[in-house]
């Protein structure tokens, strides 16, 4: 059976925060939002205790807020580790500061320290930058959230009245709380659309205009950043009526990269794992999971069909690796290297199903590995599709030692059993 | 009769002069495709030899069509102009002709590019968009028949088995396993594994079950979004031919993107388990393991009757 409607809700919501790749800081957002006309505190970004200090006499406000910048939410709830030993320095990710004194002790508690929250999963990340920012007299808190909608084909508006909850429950106890807006990419974020999405929020007055001018400046901000996902939570009505971003979480769809040079500079490889970044600069799909069975698949479908088939025959994958359509010796050659370089990898399994991709230019490449690297462990090869003959017979004349199968069961079958795993 | 593309349907390439373009327009005529000419602006006039012809190349899609007659259009255009490339095609098919195919081959197309492509297409009805980043659509045939795509043609093999699929190498695997129990494919159909794209599942079935020459379909799903749900629940209302059902991905990590833009398990949505529980809801015969497909289609086949 289908999905109920609010089961939807969080899934669309989720697969825009964590779609294709790029995302920013909220220091980084809370910038593109200033330029773009979408109300903000003021705020400075800070990479030690004394940029901390510094910041904290610049705002001259009685209150800041000192914020963990990670690219990953449930800040405030989380909790910050020594990354040596492990042990608990503070809790809480985000913390609001009264004096010179809390600024210092909370910077220092974050910086260089490890936060883990419910996204982050139990290794956390290093933190190394904190925003410190100026507080606000609130009288409300929204949820706010614009993501392309896989189902309608269109961008998403989706706006709660339960701001700073986790929208996940809300949208699990609640779903009648939020409110949506689906945006005809031909006509554009019409007026009316504004106007109903605020007053389903309650708005009214200098607030409702206030809404009314942010919802039209965030959209253009979406639009012309090809952003795959802005996540507010919350946005906030003050007690003089002004709807200001006290969160900013932006995704950028990475198919847009060629239109977006300032992007390289917005980028944090330091939150990103350093295989699947080389693995990507080399054109490479590449995911590292727990098992110990390398795969090397061309073919997204087939990558993970193939891990599938590994574990039904009682083996783990190592990793998702596709090598694309057409890659040639260089690429392949690669995508060898960092299968190896997995301590975890025991055997390695190569399934290709030639379309684009020869297998003749896969079989050389296989070679070139073995004389160049040297492989110790056990090794399992299915060519299928274009040039399957080639390619199996540069294997067979070959003294290089593997085993060479005609499907995929028979492929998974094999490399399970010759690393002792399975049943 | 087969679904949208006939064994006879003429073929433009737009990108004809491109590498992609060339190589697999050679390789698209010498599988039996009638391809009719191509599009690159600013190269048109010139001619192009693709295997045993020479074809026109064109500076557009309407001068190329009222050129041709042709009925279906495949796209190797680079990421950054193709949601163009599309527009283009689907506003000249309808100017002249009401209708046509779309079979867009390109990988990395930014989702705001196809959100308004999909809509451009969406607003002329007689216009059928299959893919972007999909193997194509074929149609094999007696000796030769239409591929459109990227697909190695000659493990294909004329029949009564329909081939839906959102992965390109899953389909040829898929497209193996029918002919390992001796059945051929009347289409096959690549939909493609971006998060927006044009044709999706139920336009395949809906089809299938229309078309005299199929019998039963494979439908090849992924982890990520719910088409596959939605697919399986209109199935189970309208579908009488049989279904066999594989999805990839049940051992793919939560919040990763499993090389394809649209696979990926998200706040615990989108798994491969909830897309085959949805398959056994409908009734659709389940492979566990791509290898089985074809075992369980022919278990299907004689279930139905049909063997």
């Amino acid at each position: 059976m289908a999905s109920t409607p609010h089961r939807r809700i969080v899934e669309r919501r989720v697969y825009g925060r964590r779609h294709v790749g790029m995302n920013i800081h909220e220091y980084q957002g809370k910038q593109l939002f200033r330029e773009a006309g979408v109300k903000v505190l003021d705020g400075v970004h800070c990479r030690s205790v004394e940029d901390a200090l510094a910041a904290y006499d610049l705002l001259d406000s009685k209150v800041v807020a000192v914020k963990s910048q990670i690219h990953a939410g449930g800040r405030g709830k989380g909790n910050l580790y020594c990354p040596t030993d492990g042990t608990l320095l503070m809790e809480g990710g985000v913390k609001i500061a009264f004096s010179r004194e809390d600024v210092e002790t909370y910077a220092r508690g974050i910086l260089g320290h490890i936060l883990v929250t419910k996204q982050t999963g139990p290794a956390g990340k290093l933190v190394s930058n904190v925003y410190v920012e100026t507080g606000c007299a609130i009288a409300h808190e929204y949820y706010l959230a614009l993501l392309v909608d896989r189902e309608a084909k269109s961008v998403l508006i989706m706006a709660s009245t339960e701001g700073g909850m986790d929208i996940e429950e809300v949208a699990e106890n609640t779903p009648e709380a939020i409110h949506k807006v689906w945006v005809d990419p031909s006509a554009g974020l019409l007026g009316f659309q504004k106007r109903n999405l605020g007053m389903s929020l309650g708005l009214s007055g200098a607030a409702l205009k206030d809404f009314f001018r942010m919802i039209g400046s965030l959209y253009e901000l979406f639009i012309a950043n090809d952003c795959s996902m802005v996540e507010i939570n919350p946005l906030v009505r003050t007690e003089d009526d002004e709807i200001v971003a006290l969160d900013a979480k932006i995704g950028f769809d990475e198919n847009a990269t060629f239109r977006h040079k300032n992007w390289a500079e917005l980028r944090d490889l330091a939150e990103e794992e350093p295989t699947e970044t080389r693995a990507h600069e080399a054109g490479l799909s590449y995911v590292k999971l727990d098992g110990d069975i390398g795969c090397l698949v061309n073919g997204a479908g087939l990558a993970m069909a193939t891990m599938d088939v590994i574990k039904l025959y009682g083996g783990e994958p190592a990793n998702f690796l596709d090598i694309g359509g057409g890659a040639d010796d260089a690429k392949v050659q690669e995508a060898f290297e960092i299968i190896l370089e997995d301590p975890n990898v025991k055997g390695i399994l190569v399934n290709i199903f030639g379309g684009i991709q020869r297998c003749d230019v896969v079989a050389k490449a296989v070679l070139a590995v073995s004389e160049n690297m040297g492989l110790e462990v056990p090794l399992v090869i299915r060519l299928s599709g274009t040039m399957y003959e080639e390619g199996r017979a540069i294997i067979d004349a070959s003294d290089l030692d593997c085993t060479s199968v005609e499907t995929l069961a028979e492929g998974a079958e094999a490399i399970v059993s010759l690393i002792g795993g399975g049943q | 009769m087969a679904i949208w593309i006939a064994e006879e349907s003429k073929l433009l390439i737009q990108g004809i002069t491109g590498s992609q373009g060339h190589f697999h327009g050679e390789k698209m005529v010498e599988y039996g495709t009638d391809v009719v000419g191509g599009v690159t602006p600013g190269k048109g006039g010139r001619t192009i030899e693709l295997a045993d012809r020479e074809v026109p190349v064109f500076n557009g899609m309407l001068e190329a069509i009222n050129a041709t007659d042709a009925d279906a259009s495949v796209i190797y255009v680079p990421p950054p102009f193709a949601a163009e490339a599309i527009m283009e095609a689907a506003d000249a098919f309808d100017r002249i002709k009401g209708e046509g195919v779309i079979v867009c081959i390109t990988e990395g197309i930014p989702i705001l590019d196809m959100v308004r492509a999909v809509s451009y297409v969406n607003d002329r009805p007689g216009i059928r968009l299959i893919g972007p980043n999909c193997p194509g659509i074929i149609t094999p045939g007696d000796g030769g028949g239409c591929k459109i795509g990227i697909m190695p043609g000659h493990i294909h093999a004329k029949g009564r088995i329909g081939v839906v699929s959102k992965s390109g190498t899953l389909t040829y695997e898929a497209v193996a396993q029918t002919m390992s129990i001796g059945e051929g494919q009347s289409t096959c159909i690549g939909i493609g594994g971006d998060p927006v794209n044009g044709t999706g599942f139920i336009d395949c079935l809906s089809a299938f079950e229309a078309d005299e020459q199929t019998v039963a379909v494979v439908m090849i799903g992924e982890i990520g979004g719910t088409a596959e749900e939605d697919a399986a629940a209109w199935a189970a209302a309208n579908m009488s031919k049989p279904i066999i059902g594989f999805v990839a991905g049940s051992t793919a990590p939560p919040g990763k993107r499993m090389g394809h833009a649209g696979a990926i398990i998200s706040g615990g949505k989108g798994t491969a388990a909830e897309k085959f529980a949805a398959f056994e809801a409908a009734g659709i015969h389940i492979a566990r393991d791509p290898s089985e497909i074809g075992a369980v289609l022919k278990v299907a086949l004689e279930q139905a009757g049909l063997l």
